[in-house]
């Protein structure tokens, strides 16, 4: 009996904590976007089942919470200069940028751009590592946040959506890259070409500055990342100093360059859809050294 | 037996098969596995229009009238008189066994050596019509899946779960007689989680007091009400309909969504912790899961029904809510 209503008063309490909180997220979420959360996100073009969910596990109730999180790195620690971003087409779009930093934050800083800053916001889609789905808590963050596994059949069915697919044709190769190879593109993998030929999606490239410094990693231990099944076993040394385990706040720079359109043969040689990705490839490039040369401090 | 199964001697075989082709009623269809909670529910829904012969080693005691039952074992002889008795139009292949507690040999002597003996019939008496419920298990649930798997894509389900591999075994021998002998329209059915009254692992599954979960997974989910399947199965069985289709019910949704829906409890256990406990009922006979099944609550298992929406004309009747509450209807 007594239990029973110490229990009661338990959920009572820890009810109106989850009330408030939820209420305090609301306040801030408002503050930092100048309008109420909930009406910018019914301007976000979804397609969402009966379920409230869409077929892909995006739960806009999810992506409230993951969306805070990010807005305050976007406008508060990173404090992110975003650039051109009106050049992104309504409808579908393939977003193309580097993938540097250790960990994905230039892609949750994307997605907060695309939320906060484009109009009409968007939600962006990404497609993340086979193993990060196999991760408990993980793989169900990223599903609810509206990020998929990286399979083309996924890929396409999400373009056939109208969504904004984010893509880092560098992947692991590009993530991991240890502090004396920053902003040095790596090879692009051919996948999205392909996919933007044959969706007849346009590209946008987009240039992120300021990751490579967040996390200043020293060498990439690929012996170690193997037994661990890992994508990557980079040897950062700030995580030993109390307090480096968080990234530093370096400030992010966003440049969005103009759609690209691209025709052919989805199917034809690598030689020929190559030259296409590199193409891109320059773009991005040349966006990072303008970028870095206009930038005039890395924290600030 | 044999009295009991009407010959029909005023039309000449060549002749019946013929209309059949055009008219969708009609002929006898023979059932296999029909004494199955399934099995049973289809003949409720086929006998009001066709003939229907049942055949399940198991006995069917409240059948309706004008339903013939063959109570014989799909690996006998005496499977061969049922196809010389009748004047089978079609076969609908509901007998695979999907117990888990079966011995290895056993379950692949039923499934895999009763099914070519079926094919073997279905050749030799030029059935037009051969309906395979598969599933969408044969795809198998893996990280590395797409959302939704379109019907070509490959049949991995044995990869971490051999005991599956005779039923991706039955798929791919429906497959091949699909090739071989095109005078017979087969067609291959790849439903998703069936829920209802039929106790197959995702019913009990549901069935759970508290349900158990994977701490950290909560995939996206397709459910089919058994009578959407029912309704499948005779779509499937029309004239002209030939090929493999995957059958879904509702909207996907999460995992916990259905439990929700339930009512139920929810227990989330560690991965890892999870598959230590399943292990150790599993050899203490405690539970009915194998434990490879953990993968279906972690990982997706989702298929594309385009093909069963256009060319099928298949949609499913039941809402969610319907699908989910039917696992608890007409329980004991």
């Amino acid at each position: 009996m007594r239990t029973g209503a110490v229990a009661r008063g338990a959920s009572g309490l820890l009810g109106r904590l989850f009330g408030s909180a939820e209420q305090a997220v609301d306040d801030v979420l408002d503050r930092l976007l100048g309008e109420s959360f909930d009406e910018r996100l019914a301007r976000v073009p979804m397609a969402l089942g009966p379920a409230g969910v869409d077929p892909f596990g995006l739960d806009p109730h999810w992506a409230k919470y993951a969306l805070m999180t990010v807005a305050m790195l976007h406008r508060k620690y990173f404090r992110t200069a975003v650039h051109g971003i009106h050049h992104v087409p309504q409808g579908r779009v393939l977003l193309v940028a580097n993938h540097s930093g250790q960990v994905p934050l230039d892609g949750a800083l994307i997605a907060a751009a695309m939320f906060m800053d484009a109009e009409p916001p968007r939600i962006v889609r990404a497609m993340v590592e086979k193993w990060a789905v196999t991760l408990p808590f993980v793989s169900l963050l990223f599903t609810r946040v509206g990020q998929v596994v990286g399979v083309p059949e996924n890929a396409t069915r999400l373009l056939a959506q109208g969504e904004a697919l984010l893509v880092f044709p560098e992947g692991a190769r590009g993530i991991s890259k240890t502090f004396d190879r920053r902003y040095k593109l790596t090879e692009f993998g051919l996948g999205f070409m392909r996919l933007a030929i044959e969706t007849g999606t346009p590209v946008v490239p987009v240039a992120v500055v300021g990751a490579e410094e967040q996390y200043i990693s020293v060498a990439n231990v690929e012996a170690v990342a193997k037994v661990l099944r890992m994508p990557a076993f980079p040897l950062i040394p700030q995580l030993l100093l109390p307090g480096g385990q968080l990234p530093l706040p370096t400030k992010y720079r966003l440049w969005f360059g103009e759609p690209m359109h691209f025709t052919g043969d989805p199917d034809d040689d690598d030689a020929v859809i190559d030259e296409k990705v590199w193409l891109v490839k320059q773009t991005i490039q040349s966006m990072l050294n303008r970028g870095l040369k206009e930038r005039k401090h890395i924290f600030w | 037996m044999t009295e009991s199964v009407p010959l029909q001697p005023t039309q000449a075989s060549p002749r019946t098969r013929a209309t059949a082709v055009t008219t969708a009623t009609g002929g006898t269809v023979l059932v296999t596995g029909i004494c199955g909670r399934l099995g049973k529910r289809l003949a409720r829904v086929l006998h009001r229009e066709r003939h229907v012969v049942g055949v399940d080693r198991r006995p069917f005691a409240d059948r309706a009238k004008d339903i013939d039952h063959a109570q014989v074992d799909i690996r006998r002889k005496k499977l061969k008189d049922v196809f010389r008795a009748g004047d089978i139009e079609a076969v609908v292949h509901l007998g695979v066994m999907h117990d888990p507690r079966a011995s290895a040999a056993e379950h692949h002597s039923w499934n895999v050596a009763g099914f070519t003996k079926l094919l073997e019939y279905v050749a030799q008496f030029q059935v037009p019509k051969l309906v395979v419920l598969s599933s969408a298990n044969v795809y198998g649930p893996q990280a590395s899946n797409p959302q939704f798997l379109t019907e070509e894509a490959p049949l991995l389900g044995g990869q971490n779960f051999s005991d599956i591999r005779d039923l991706v075994e039955v798929d791919m021998l429906a497959q091949s007689f699909f090739w071989k002998l095109p005078e017979t329209e087969t067609v291959i059915l790849r439903p998703v989680h069936i829920l209802g009254t039929v106790h197959n692992a995702p019913s009990n599954f549901l069935r759970l007091h508290p349900v158990p979960t994977v701490m950290g997974f909560d995939p996206m989910a397709q459910v089919i009400h058994e009578a959407d399947v029912v309704h499948a199965i005779a779509l499937a069985l029309r004239p002209g309909i030939r090929g493999i289709f995957n059958v879904a019910g509702p909207e996907p949704v999460p995992l916990s969504r259905l439990i929700r829906i339930l009512g139920r409890q929810k227990i989330s256990v560690p991965y890892s912790l999870a598959r230590v406990v399943l292990r150790r009922m599993w050899s203490l006979r405690l539970t009915t899961f194998p434990p490879p099944e953990l993968d279906h609550i972690r990982y997706v298992c989702m298929v594309d029904d385009r093909r069963a929406r256009q060319v099928l004309g298949f949609s499913p009747q039941k809402s969610l809510e319907e699908t989910v509450l039917a696992v608890d209807e007409g329980r004991w």
